[in-house]
């Protein structure tokens, strides 16, 4: 599963995160930012397929995608 | 925070002065990620002149020279005649390379001279307050043109295409993967690579200029706009073989 950290002190609320994932893992919530705007909040990480778009797209560079545990199959 | 912000920036100038959405901190994550996927970073310098787009590279911890507005290129050509195995990359605007320095970038161009330009375009002059710029397109309304620009838009990669450039590129925003990828191209390319990266100012461009206001909105019209062709994007030139100024210059002085 995938562990996305946002940094609190780096994001803005440009609202690019939320247009640019594929998979719509990114929901507005009422955490506060340093500039006083809303923050993305994480919902679903399992869904996400790694493609880094959000990483890339972030322009603060706020957001950062680690690959977590990986379970694998008995089979 | 991003692993490769946190390796590359100076975290005691932060935050950005860039506005919330602007399309700068994309360019400069596309080109942080291309300068360590060549590791050249000890032998790059970074040039930039005046504009919301030159202080790009003052945020990132490696040999940098903020100069005078217009002069980047003509500072850049200086400091690769000085050390020529130093790879020059300069981020300028479409204010800053087309209009207050467009001569400087004509001759650039003409000589040929190895240094990699990333040209941020926004259509606008965004720091001082939205004023009209060469590349604002026609019927776009802003401080300077109240009722509708009636100027033609400068096109410059077609410039330093006839001009003579070695590799010529154009991208927008909405592709950051493309971008990092002709950043390295042009790093690589022996001549002056020439690169626009169409980005977006929701903040002075906004309706006016792009027809959107939100920075989502604005790149999902850059993605449209690259699909219907209404721009042209991708590699416009890529002439490798072409003899670059300081080869010449080093002929010169053999004889």
């Amino acid at each position: 599963m995938a562990i996305i950290k946002i940094d609190k002190t780096s994001c803005k609320g440009c609202d690019i995160c939320y247009a640019v994932c594929p998979k719509k893992i990114f929901v507005r919530s009422q955490n506060r930012n340093q500039y006083g705007t809303n923050m993305p909040e994480v919902v679903n990480p399992e869904n996400c397929t790694y493609c880094t778009m959000c990483e890339r797209m972030c322009p603060d560079g706020a957001i950062l995608v680690e690959r977590g545990e990986i379970i694998e199959d008995e089979d | 925070m991003n692993s490769l912000f946190e390796e590359y920036i100076r975290k005691e100038a932060l935050p950005t002065l860039f506005c919330p959405g602007c399309g700068n901190g994309i360019v400069q994550q596309a080109a942080i990620r291309a300068i360590d996927k060549l590791g050249i970073r000890e032998n790059t310098a970074l040039v930039s002149g005046i504009g919301c787009s030159s202080w790009i590279p003052c945020y990132i911890n490696m040999d940098v020279m903020h100069t005078i507005h217009g002069r980047a290129l003509a500072f850049a050509t200086g400091l690769k005649l000085a050390q020529p195995d130093k790879n020059v990359m300069v981020f300028t605007g479409d204010g800053d390379c087309l209009a207050i320095g467009g001569n400087h970038f004509i001759h650039a161009a003409g000589r040929n001279i190895d240094i990699t330009v990333i040209m941020i375009n926004n259509y606008i002059y965004g720091m001082t307050g939205g004023q009209k710029s060469p590349t604002t397109p026609m019927n776009a309304v802003t401080k300077t043109s109240p009722f509708g620009s009636i100027d033609y838009p400068l096109d410059g990669c077609a410039l330093a295409n006839t001009l003579g450039a070695s590799y010529v590129a154009r991208w927008t925003t909405a592709h950051p993967i493309q971008l990092e990828k002709s950043i390295k191209e042009g790093i690589e390319t022996k001549g002056f690579s020439y690169i626009e990266v169409l980005a977006q100012c929701p903040v002075q461009g906004g309706k006016n200029v792009y027809g959107e206001k939100e920075p989502a909105a604005i790149l999902r019209k850059y993605r449209d706009m690259a699909k219907e062709g209404t721009v042209s994007l991708g590699v416009l030139k890529s002439e490798k073989t072409k003899e670059e100024y300081i080869e010449r210059l080093r002929k010169k002085e053999t004889l």
